[in-house]
């Protein structure tokens, strides 16, 4: 069967890990690597790395990082952050990245999903949506949240779909941050919707969260930062309480 | 001992060249045909269009001699799909070595299936030491359907085959070098044949 996916998300700067992570046994706190090979061995299913970084020489050092993370991790990883063209994913996946996401570079210019889909193969790429609710309604966001876009979220994921994404991974902005469990709601319209593997994001805060993901936000995957970094919720026992409770994981 | 990986320009072979070295090995890319047919042990690797990745096999003139190896050679995702008769994707033409026909899954469950599934009724060599239901990882929208030839078993909307085997030749739907612990002791199995 199918196993549901626990994704660690590690935000980039410069090459290093930008928010602080509470692992004892690690001994240099910024190292991507270390920490990456840490959650592959405690039973991450993928990680996914997001670069923040805005300087000139962000390309070559994150194909760096890209390339060192390749060299040492046996579970498959993400890339993205400032992604706009089919060369800068060219040079990602040749140093060893299995997909690349896309945000707002998406969102200005579509075709891209179509370009990249068409010259990597679906598989390798996935569309990050951020979105928030105004008056009811599920609006796209760029920049992190601050700008609000004229896409609804569901109009859009759609059209994404249908231009060649393989996924799509989902960061309700509402939800993100407040520790207070996912957009199931959302996530679950997508997931009947559309006929694409869907990744939550925002709001964990307990194991409850992703249980409650997985069943009544349909999702295929979720995300998480905060709870893993802080070791407030250890993946293994994650993916022990999802286990007793009729969800298939990868032990 | 001389592993090649076959570097047609269709395959994440940075990756697969790292799990290599991971277990204590060196390999080489390479797509120059004398450098594959001395090596000990053969990687065909692929991923993304299939019948983008055949005319880059095609151009490359190693299509013809890939079928005449003799050495255990091990298609991996893509690259197994190609080793067989024919994939739907792309209607295009593989290489004949696997006798059964590629085809798409229905749109009755999520495709591209993405992430990690098991393994079962293992029956080569190959899965030496690794249990039935151990979880591999498998990003695919065609399958191989059960035939003759399956080693492996994944239930994925059906029972099809998550790896194949005639004679010298073995291929994966799954990919070993990102399937962890378990993918490490199924490239060590083929290593060491």
């Amino acid at each position: 069967m199918l196993a549901k996916r626990i994704i660690p998300c590690l935000d980039i700067k410069d090459g290093r890990t930008v928010k602080g992570v509470n692992f004892v046994d690690l001994r240099d706190a910024g190292d991507p690597v270390e920490l990456a090979e840490i959650y592959s061995r405690e039973g991450a299913d993928e990680l996914v790395f997001l670069d923040i970084s805005a300087t000139e020489q962000k390309r070559k050092t994150l194909a760096d990082l890209v390339y060192r993370v390749a060299e040492k991790v046996n579970i498959p990883f993400t890339v993205g952050g400032g992604i706009s063209s089919v060369e800068d994913v060219d040079i990602l996946l040749q140093n060893g990245a299995d997909k690349v996401s896309v945000n707002s570079s998406a969102v200005k210019n579509p075709q891209l999903i179509n370009d990249l889909s068409a010259k990597f193969g679906s598989q390798c790429i996935v569309v990050a949506i951020d979105a928030k609710q105004i008056d009811g309604k599920w609006i796209v966001h760029l920049v992190g949240g601050k700008v609000p876009t004229e896409l609804d979220l569901f109009e859009w994921a759609k059209e994404v779909e249908e231009r060649g994404a393989g996924e799509i991974l989902f960061t309700s902005m509402d939800h993100d941050g407040t520790k207070d469990g996912f957009a199931n709601e959302a996530l679950a319209r997508l997931s009947v919707e559309l006929n694409i593997p869907i990744i939550a994001s925002g709001g964990a805060g307990n194991v409850q969260h992703f249980k409650d993901t997985f069943i009544n936000g349909k999702s295929d995957a979720a995300l998480a930062a905060s709870v893993f970094h802080f070791k407030e919720i250890a993946i293994k026992d994650l993916k022990e309480n999802l286990q007793e409770n009729g969800i298939p994981v990868r032990l | 001992m001389k592993i090649v990986i076959i570097n047609y320009g269709a395959g994440n072979i940075q990756s697969i060249k790292f799990a290599i070295q991971r277990l204590g090995y060196e390999a080489v890319l390479s797509n120059d045909i004398n450098e594959i047919k001395t090596a000990d042990k053969v990687i065909f690797p692929g991923v993304g269009e299939a019948s983008s990745a055949m005319s880059k096999l095609l151009e490359s003139g190693l299509h013809d001699s890939i079928a005449d190896l003799k050495q255990p050679v091990l298609g991996i995702c893509l690259g197994m799909q190609l080793m067989c008769n024919s994939t739907e994707e792309g209607d295009t033409k593989g290489l004949g070595i696997f006798d059964v026909d590629v085809v798409k899954f229905s749109n009755k469950v999520k495709v591209p299936q993405i992430g990690w599934n098991q393994i079962n009724n293992l029956n080569s060599g190959l899965f030496k030491g690794v249990s039935n239901k151990a979880h591999i990882y498998l990003v695919h929208s065609f399958y191989a359907p059960l035939c003759d030839e399956t080693i492996a078993e994944t239930d994925y909307e059906l029972t099809y085959s998550a790896a194949l085997q005639k004679d010298n030749f073995y291929g994966t739907q799954f990919h070993p070098e990102k399937s962890s612990t378990v993918g490490e002791k199924i490239l060590r199995n083929f290593l060491e044949i």
